[in-house]
Parts: structure tokens; sequence; C-alpha cells
């Protein structure tokens, strides 16, 4: 198959017009060869695998509309309770990855994915695994806070309603309650869990999404750029959360800011026109970066 | 000139006071145009000048052309009325407005029938020549007030001449205007059908409509006519009304809701490129094809189908015009429902799929729900069309009016009532006639109180969940 030309129809490379800095390869420019190498390459930089992973992940492929590609290859792995950061260029496939870990890209017509996704050894694109359970087990939280037209109490009592988890009304209160606890939510809603989500602050509602998805006790939870709607404040109070929740979940984020990458994650990958191109300790990635690209984009000229 | 000539030479003055307009106004400003500080910069763009003009020469003109052409032919006709001779006011009033119909006729015809009545044709004559006078008149004071508004227009054109705020004025005067028309019109119908009622209300008492639970309108037209006496309890065909609206939004509404969950939740996009224009043309079919429908092929099929097992049928029912009803609601409730479900944004549905619910619970704990205010307002618009709805009533579930609860007698409803009533030859105040203006404006409350009903959940459901 033609790889390349699908990536020139599919990639745009990010903001090429600014990338004249003296220091940037000239090739860095040309998208042909940047693709040429990474093709070549097979395997990302740094530690992309690990002993005993939650999730691994192996020649990932992913075409929307059956042709185009908007993942190559990507081979990693997702430690146990660790912050993972995934961070690249706009369009770089990072939201097309970490959609792939809870099968959110079947909900879209025409999406295929190929290759091995292993959690916890158990291959989850496997004909016999229900999506729907799966997505219990691996949560997601989005880039727009999401909340459902619903109270408060109703929002976050929603999985565990969908899948069964109370027997009793007492049951139910007490989830409701410690995952408000848990999202560092409770004290500021416990007067008003019957009134509708949607009438919190971003922030807050980001919050209710945060508990709305601990509410079934997932093992791993996604986040799409969970703050990118969010000011500073909030953003600092998820940040917070977020190394809180570590110690219950392993946690995949994908992220625009570098210096959220740097604060709140163990480990980093940094993506590039949908190829996996290094993975290593966010303290490796972001002090001593092991490919040229990624350096490129961690001292800011990529944009 | 008579007024068609005179509103195009309008026409022709406006343009040529808008490029007048326009190009003193470049005049005025020297051509200072771009240059922000110049002390004659133009306040307002130049075809603002140029619409400026042209609002003072045609405006006034125009709205005293209209007035004129309102009033003038009641004075006159006024006049000659006065003028005609002794006898014939002597003879009252009903021949005084015979003999000005005949006058009337023959003036606006333009000729005088040599054959008529001299006193008529001398009235005529009279009136002709007022006509001529007032034509005159009338042309000369438009066009004075059109050329006087035109010199006033561009005497005013300075740099400093807010053109801008003044057409905006005018434009916000126009669009008061067509609000007003709308409102005066409904108010009128309003004023109308209540006047009419309350003087059905005086021959009949109030109390006796909306709660006597006979209908039969047929009075006698003559004293010496027997006829049947007339009770007037409007109750059967209110129940009529709402027995078969119940049937046919039974109907309309799960089909309709599931058709657009399924179009706008689960079809594939081919599926539905096809389905949902096929579902639209349901909407276009004419109401009178599907009383045809019902009345020639629902209707029996029911009455055969009810014999079989035994039940007696009446050959006009309000089964089946309730049925072919419901069919005919169905795309009315299902593109609106589809266009509110697919207002539900995309982010809510990932929410729900992203905690593990699959399609069908996200749908009835996430999509209906946040859709509901758009649901319910479909769902009272459609039960409007309902009980609005004439033509397959008449058709297939007759004319007379039981109270029952059965579906499977012929009933009749207020619309049809209504056109049974007007239709055929009548006095005008009789109270049979007067009857179907009381209907309407029952008709007209009940619809109301649906819409503010409508109104209120919408209005509540949107405080709550945006
Ligand atoms: N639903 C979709 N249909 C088709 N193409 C898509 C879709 N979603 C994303 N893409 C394409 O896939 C590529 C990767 O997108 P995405 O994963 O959203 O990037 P990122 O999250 O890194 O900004 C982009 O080129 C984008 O245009
Ligand atoms: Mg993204």
């Amino acid at each position: 198959m033609n790889t390349v030309t699908l990536a020139n129809d599919s990639m745009t490379f990010p903001s090429s017009g600014t990338t004249t800095t003296s220091s940037v390869n000239k090739t860095d420019v040309d998208i042909h060869s940047v693709v040429e190498e990474l093709k070549r390459a097979k395997q990302a930089v740094g530690k992309p695998f690990l002993d005993n992973p939650k999730f691994k992940t192996r020649d990932v492929n992913v075409y929307y509309n059956q042709t185009k590609q908007a993942i190559f290859n990507a081979s990693l792995d997702i430690g146990r309770n660790e912050v993972i950061a995934m961070i690249g260029p706009s369009g770089c496939g990072k939201s097309t990855y970490l959609r792939c870990l809870n099968r959110m890209n079947d909900t879209i017509p025409g999406t295929k994915v190929t290759g091995d996704l292993l959690l916890d050894g158990e291959d989850i694109y496997a004909k016999d695994q229900d999506p729907v359970l799966l997505r219990a087990r691996v949560g997601m939280v989005f880039q727009k806070p999401n909340p459902f037209p619903k109270s408060i109490y109703d929002n976050v009592a929603y999985g565990p309603r969908l899948h069964g988890l109370a027997v009793n009304r007492s049951e139910l209160d007490d989830i409701v309650e410690q995952s408000l606890t848990k999202a560092g939510l409770f004290n500021e809603v416990k007067d008003r869990l019957n009134s509708p989500g949607t009438g919190l602050s971003g922030g807050q509602q980001q919050r209710l999404c945060i508990a709305r998805a601990i509410a079934v006790s997932p093992e791993v939870i996604l986040m799409d750029e969970p703050t990118s709607a969010l000011d500073p404040i909030a953003t600092a109070t998820i940040e917070e959360l977020i190394d809180e929740l570590r110690s219950s979940f392993t946690i995949c984020i994908v992220t625009h800011s570098m210096q959220q990458a740097a604060r709140i994650s163990q480990r980093t990958a940094y993506f590039h026109l949908g190829y996996v191109v290094e993975v290593n300790d966010t303290n490796t990635v972001f002090t001593n970066p092991g490919h040229r690209l990624t350096e490129n984009y961690i001292t800011g000229r990529f944009g | 000139m008579n007024t068609l000539p005179l509103l195009l030479v309008l026409l022709v003055l406006a343009l040529f006071s808008f490029f007048l307009g326009r190009k003193r106004s470049l005049a005025v400003s020297k051509g200072n145009r771009g240059n922000y500080r110049a002390p004659n910069k133009l306040h307002s763009l130049p075809s603002y000048y140029g619409y400026s003009a042209m609002i003072y020469a045609v405006l006034p003109a125009l709205i005293v052309l209209l007035l004129w052409s309102a009033i003038s032919p009641v004075l006159i006709a006024k006049n000659v009325a006065a003028s005609l001779p002794a006898e014939i006011h002597n003879a009252g009033a009903t021949q005084v407005e015979l003999t000005m119909n005949r006058v009337e006729s023959m003036a606006h015809a333009g000729k005088i029938d040599p054959t008529a009545d001299p006193i008529q044709q001398a009235a005529a004559q009279h009136y002709l020549s007022l006509a001529k006078n007032s034509q005159n008149i009338k042309t000369a004071l438009v066009l004075l007030i059109a050329l006087g508004g035109l010199y006033l227009g561009w005497k005013m054109i300075s740099p400093q001449f807010r053109a801008r705020n003044q057409v905006e004025n005018v434009v916000k005067g126009l669009m008061i205007l067509a609000a007003s028309v709308a409102i005066v019109t409904t108010l009128g119908i309003i004023l109308s059908v209540l006047f009419e009622s309350i003087r059905f209300f005086q021959v009949v008492p109030v109390s006796e409509f909306l709660f006597g639970t006979h209908w039969s309108p047929q009075t006698a037209i003559r004293a010496d006519q027997t006829g049947g006496s007339g009770s007037f309890g409007a109750v059967p065909l209110f129940a009529g009304t709402l027995l078969i609206s119940v049937i046919a939004l039974a109907i309309a509404v799960p089909l309709g809701l599931m058709a657009a969950i399924y179009l706008s939740e689960y079809a594939q996009p081919k599926v539905r490129a096809i389905a949902k224009p096929t579902l639209e043309i349901l909407a276009g079919i004419p109401t009178v094809v599907y009383g045809f429908f019902a009345a020639l092929t629902v209707a029996p099929f029911i009455r055969q189908l009810g014999e079989a097992i035994g039940l007696s049928v009446a050959s006009e029912s309000a089964l089946a015009a309730g049925l072919v009803m419901g069919i005919m609601l169905i795309p009315f409730m299902s593109s609106l429902s589809d266009d509110v479900i697919n207002a539900v944004p995309q982010s809510l549905r990932d929410g729900s799929y992203g905690m593990g619910a699959t399609r069908s619970e996200t749908i009835k704990q996430v999509i209906i729900p946040a859709a509901l205010p758009g649901i319910v307002g479909a769902f009272l618009l459609a039960a409007s069309r309902a009980i609005g709805e004439t033509m397959v009533v008449v058709m297939a579930a007759g004319l007379s009016a039981n109270l029952t609860a059965n579906p499977l007698e012929a009933v009749t409803t207020v619309t049809v009532q209504i056109v049974t009533l007007l239709t055929g030859d009548q006095e005008f105040d009789s109270p049979k006639t007067l009857a179907a203006f009381a209907l309407g404006l029952t008709l007209f409350v009940l619809t109301l109180i649906l819409n503010i009903i409508a109104l209120r959940i919408v209005r509540k459901y949107r405080e709550q969940y945006d």
C-alpha cells in the first residue's frame, strides 16, 4: 500500500509556515522525507516497552473512512498506576490513538483498527470482546465538559445504574458520594445534588465528568485534553486531582500543554504525523529528548 | 392620472432621487471619503444619502396617495347619495342603497347605460365628474408632495446629516408596520369571531352550549316552516374531536418518534438519504387525498374486519378517520423530532458511550431527555393539527354528532360542524350560522391553551438544561 501518499493526503504538517527557525533541519519541513524517516524507524526511540504493562499495543494502524490512515504502526506500553502523557502537534493522532484504548473509535462509522491492543493481556479487539463492558473498565473524560442534562446525582449515578453496581439506594448514595469526594467536588455540591449538572462552572463540570467516570471503578481513565477548555485555577485543581487519582487508576492524558505533561505525568509519548516518535520517562523526554522531532517540538520550534 | 401610472411615476422618481442624493453627498463632501479627519467627511456612506433622499421624495407622497385612494370613493359615494332626489330618499334606506349600487356599477364600468332610469343616469354622471376631479387633485397633490419632499431631502444633505440613522429609523418603522399587519389581522379575526359568538350566546345560553350533550342545529328558516327545535350542546363535537385526535396521536407519536430515532441514530447514511425525503413526501400529500383514502379504503376495511370478528362497525367511523389522520401526522412528528434529536450535541453521546452505555441506553437516558422540550413541542404541534384537521374527518368519520367513546361509531368534530353550518343557504344571523362562530371561538381558546402549555414546558426544560 502506498502509505506515503496516504499520509500526505491526510496529514498536514503543523504550522509549516512558521518553522523556518535556522536550527530546524531543512528536511523537517519536507513532509515526504520526515515520513520516510519515521516509516524506516519501525520503533519509537526511548523506552516504549515495559514489563507487565497495563496496556500493551503493537503495530496499531487506524483508518478513518476505510482508507484515510491516521495512526501508523504505533507500538507502546502503558504501565500500571502511571500517568502517561501524549503530546504532539494538532492532528498527529493523539486522540485517535487514545480512542482505540476503549474502542470509542467504533462509534465513528467507517473506522478500522488493526494491530494488537491488550489490556492485562486480553485482546480488546477480539471478536468476543464486548466494547460496552470494555468502556466500563476503561473510562473516558473529554475535552469539553459534557455532563448529561440531569441532576448532579444522576450524572454520577449514570454508570453504576447502567451496570447494576448498586443493589439499593443507599449503596448508590455511597458510590455517588465517594466518587464526588474522589473528584474533589463533594464539598462544593453536597447541598445541591439534585440541581442540574449543567449549572456548574466549567471546572466543576469537568470534575463532575471525572466523578462520573470513576463511579464505575474503571481500571484506566483516558483523558483527552481535559483542561483545554478551563481557566488556570480550574486547571490546577484538575492537575492535583489527576495526581491523587494515580494511586487507584492508570491514566492516559492527551495534552496540548507541555508544562502540564511535565507536571503530572511519569511517562510521555511524542506523536508526529500519526507515528509514535518517542516514548520515555517524562523527565528524560523534556530534559534529554532522544529524537530530533521531539526536541523541535518541546523547544517550541513547531509551535 | 390613474393610481397605477402614478405609482410608476413615483418609482421612477425614487430611482432618480436616489442617484441625486448620492451625487450631492459626494459633492458636498468634495470627495473626502476615506479621510477620517477631513472637516467635511461624510457621516454616512453615500448610498445612505441616496436612500434618505428617496425616502423624503416618495414616502409622504405614497402615504397621501394611499389615504386619498382609500377615502375619496367613500366621500364621493356619500356626496352622490345625498344629491339623489327626495323621492328616492323617501322610499327608504334600502331604495337608496339599491340605486347607489346601480350608479356605482355604471360609473365603475365607465359608460352610462342609456336605457337606465334617468335619475340613475344623472347620478352616475355626477359620480363620474366628481371622480374625475378627485383624480386630478390627487395627481397634482401627490406629484407636488413628491417634488417638495425631494427638494427638502436634497437640501438636507450635508456632511453632518446623519443619513444612516435616518434610514435605519425608516427601515425599523417598516418592520414594525409589517409585524403589526399580522397582529392587527389576528386581532381583527378574534374580535369578529368574538362578536358573532356573543350574538349567538344571546340566543343560546353559554351553559347549554358548553355542557349540553345534544347537538342538532337544524332550525326553521322561516316562521311557517316546521324544522328541528335546534339544540346546541357542543359536548358531542368536542368529544368527537378528542376521540379522533387521541386515536391519531396514539398512532403518530410513537411511530413518528421511533422513525425519527431510527433515522437519526441507527440508519446508515445511505438509508437515511432515501428514507427521510420519502417520509417527507407523505407530508406533501393534500389532506383531501388522505380523506379519500380513509373513506374508500380504510373505513370499509375496518368494517369488514369488525364484521369478521362479530363487531358492528359503522361505515364511517372515528377509528378510520383517526387512523388515517395518524398516518398523515407521522412525517410531521418524525421530521420535527428528527431535527431536535440531531441537535443534541455529539459530546453527550460520546459521554454516554464512554460510560459503557449501549446505543439504546444512550437514546433512552440521554438523548430523549435532552431532546424532550423539542419533542413535546412537536407533539403539541401535531395535536393542534389533529384538532384542526377537517377534510379527513368529513370524509371518513361522518356528520352525526354521537356522544360516544366507541371508536367504531360515527362521530363528528368541531371543524366539520363549522363547515356544515356555514355551507348551504342560511340567514347570516340565524343561530345555526352563529353557532359556527361560537365553535370557532371555543376551538381557538383550546388551541391557545395548548400552545401556552407547550411554551411553558419548553421554557421550563430550557432553564433546567442549558
Ligand atoms: N472522525 C474522523 N474522520 C476522519 N478523519 C478524522 C476523524 N477524526 C480525526 N481525523 C483525522 O485523523 C488525524 C488525527 O486526528 P486526531 O487524532 O484528532 O489528532 P490530535 O488529537 O492529535 O489533534 C487528523 O488528520 C484528523 O483530520
Ligand atoms: Mg485531539
